[in-house]
């Protein structure tokens, strides 16, 4: 378990007990959190999920990107270098307390 | 006008089994998609990738499952109507009045919308300034390359459409690239080649750029780019492109007057009819109580919506049904000798 919280681009802050084993996207969609569309539910194939991790820290301790994240998020809505796609961030205890910003739009 | 019995919006595997089903019943029907192939997400998203959950058939891709699903429905001769999209329905004694985006029209007493998360377009650009030049001077696609010739056009994109028209057009016009990191998800022959081209001079090549603002007085004249930590570049430009690949968007649909439950619409389970008469949805777009997003909820949600609309194609006939293995009627619609 892990708490996640979720902050539109409005500022508006949402937080989530998420359960090991889900994504960070499901964690939104599971509990109506706005901002993550996930289009494709998961299949790291519409990069609707897209969000930031503002801190440089939690940053470099999230799983490394596996291959294709990083050509989804080409298509992305203002992808930047902290960009991740939320449906490949895997809950795990080590994730508790992280914050991800979602970006203006998904699309 | 072409009279039809069912207008099935979406030509991906749920949309091609209904019209199988149709077939199967004796019905007619013809198929927008789109999308300029059929397959729908199957042949967009993942032709490559292995389906282990269709019923019988332990594994298969994307593609595969597209080729057999035509093939299954051949012995119908149905038309497709590709690279096109429904856009206005109207509703005129108890028949639907049905209008593409190219101008075909259709008059049916049956519309099964099977069109997934929507219909596939190009992603744009986030930059509000761009809007005024869409279609003139800012492209998501290319229809007719000559324009270009001897013009600055500046491409943005690292997959195979930007790579490739930016070799392509390095011929005739004055071309920059700017793509967003240093990797490109192109084919390998193609980067190699840009790698070549920027060495020598031929294409003017920025990494780790995105699109700021387009600026231009009545007709386009630059385009301001940024990198991550602020700093800002502006390029010639009398075109701009953008190759971001493809979005879904429910487009039209949200037009219809449909209930709407999100971006999904709700249906009966019995026979998947959403809240307006004679409009059927099935597939991804659907809602009810225990929906799956699977292809095989998608099949069995086209069987039941092309009984459903055999009741107002036939409305003087009662349905039969009838098994393929033992009806004759069936086999002479499958062109089956025996």
């Amino acid at each position: 378990m892990a708490k996640i919280k979720y902050i539109e681009f409005n500022g508006t802050e949402h937080e989530a007990d998420v359960a090991n084993g889900l994504s960070v996207m499901e964690g939104a969609i599971q509990n109506d959190i706005p901002g993550i569309d996930a289009d494709c539910g998961g299949g790291m194939s519409c990069a609707t999920c897209h969000v930031y991790i503002n801190d440089d820290e939690w940053f470099r301790k999230l799983p490394e990107k596996e291959m294709g994240e990083d050509d989804m998020l080409d298509q992305a809505f203002e992808p930047k270098s902290n960009s991740r796609l939320s449906c490949q961030l895997i809950v795990s205890d080590d994730l508790d307390g992280l914050t991800v910003h979602m970006p203006e739009k998904q699309v | 006008m072409i009279k039809t019995d069912v207008v099935i919006i979406g030509a991906g595997p749920t949309g091609l089994f209904c019209a199988h089903q149709l077939g199967i019943i004796g019905l007619k029907c013809e198929i927008v998609d789109n999308l300029d192939k059929i397959g729908g997400q199957c042949i967009e998203l993942y032709p490559d990738k292995p389906i282990y959950d269709i019923p019988a058939v332990p594994k298969c891709t994307g593609e595969e499952l597209t080729n057999n699903l035509i093939k299954q429905i051949k012995p119908f001769n149905f038309n497709f109507h590709l690279s096109d999209r429904v856009q206005e329905l109207k509703n005129e004694n108890n028949k639907w009045l049905v209008k593409t985006l190219n101008g075909k029209e259709f008059e049916t007493p049956n519309i099964v919308i099977a069109g997934g998360v929507g219909s596939f377009e190009p992603r744009k650009f986030p930059t509000k300034s761009t809007e005024k030049y869409h279609g003139k001077s800012v492209l998501y696609s290319i229809k007719d390359k000559t324009i270009f010739k001897d013009k600055s056009v500046v491409i943005f994109g690292g997959g195979d459409s930007a790579l490739d028209w930016a070799i392509e057009l390095s011929n005739s016009s004055k071309v920059t690239l700017v793509h967003r990191r240093d990797e490109f998800r192109g084919a390998p022959a193609s980067v190699q080649k840009i790698k070549e081209l920027s060495d020598n001079k031929t294409i003017n090549l920025i990494t780790k750029y995105s699109i700021k603002d387009v600026k231009g007085n009545g007709s386009l004249e630059s385009v301001e780019i940024k990198s991550e930590s602020g700093e800002s570049k502006v390029i010639k430009a009398d075109y701009v492109l953008g190759f971001f690949g493809l979005i879904m968007q429910l487009g039209p649909i949200a037009e219809w007057g449909l209930n709407l439950d999100k971006k999904t619409i709700p249906v009966n389970t019995e026979n998947f009819e959403t809240n307006k008469k004679g409009i059927f949805a099935i597939g991804d777009i659907c809602t009810y109580p225990g929906k799956l997003k699977l292809i095989l909820s998608g099949f069995h949600e086209g069987a039941l919506a092309a009984r459903g609309c055999f009741k107002y194609a036939r409305p003087d006939e009662k349905y039969r049904f009838e098994f393929t293995t033992a009806s004759s009627t069936i086999k002479d619609r499958l062109g089956v000798k025996e």
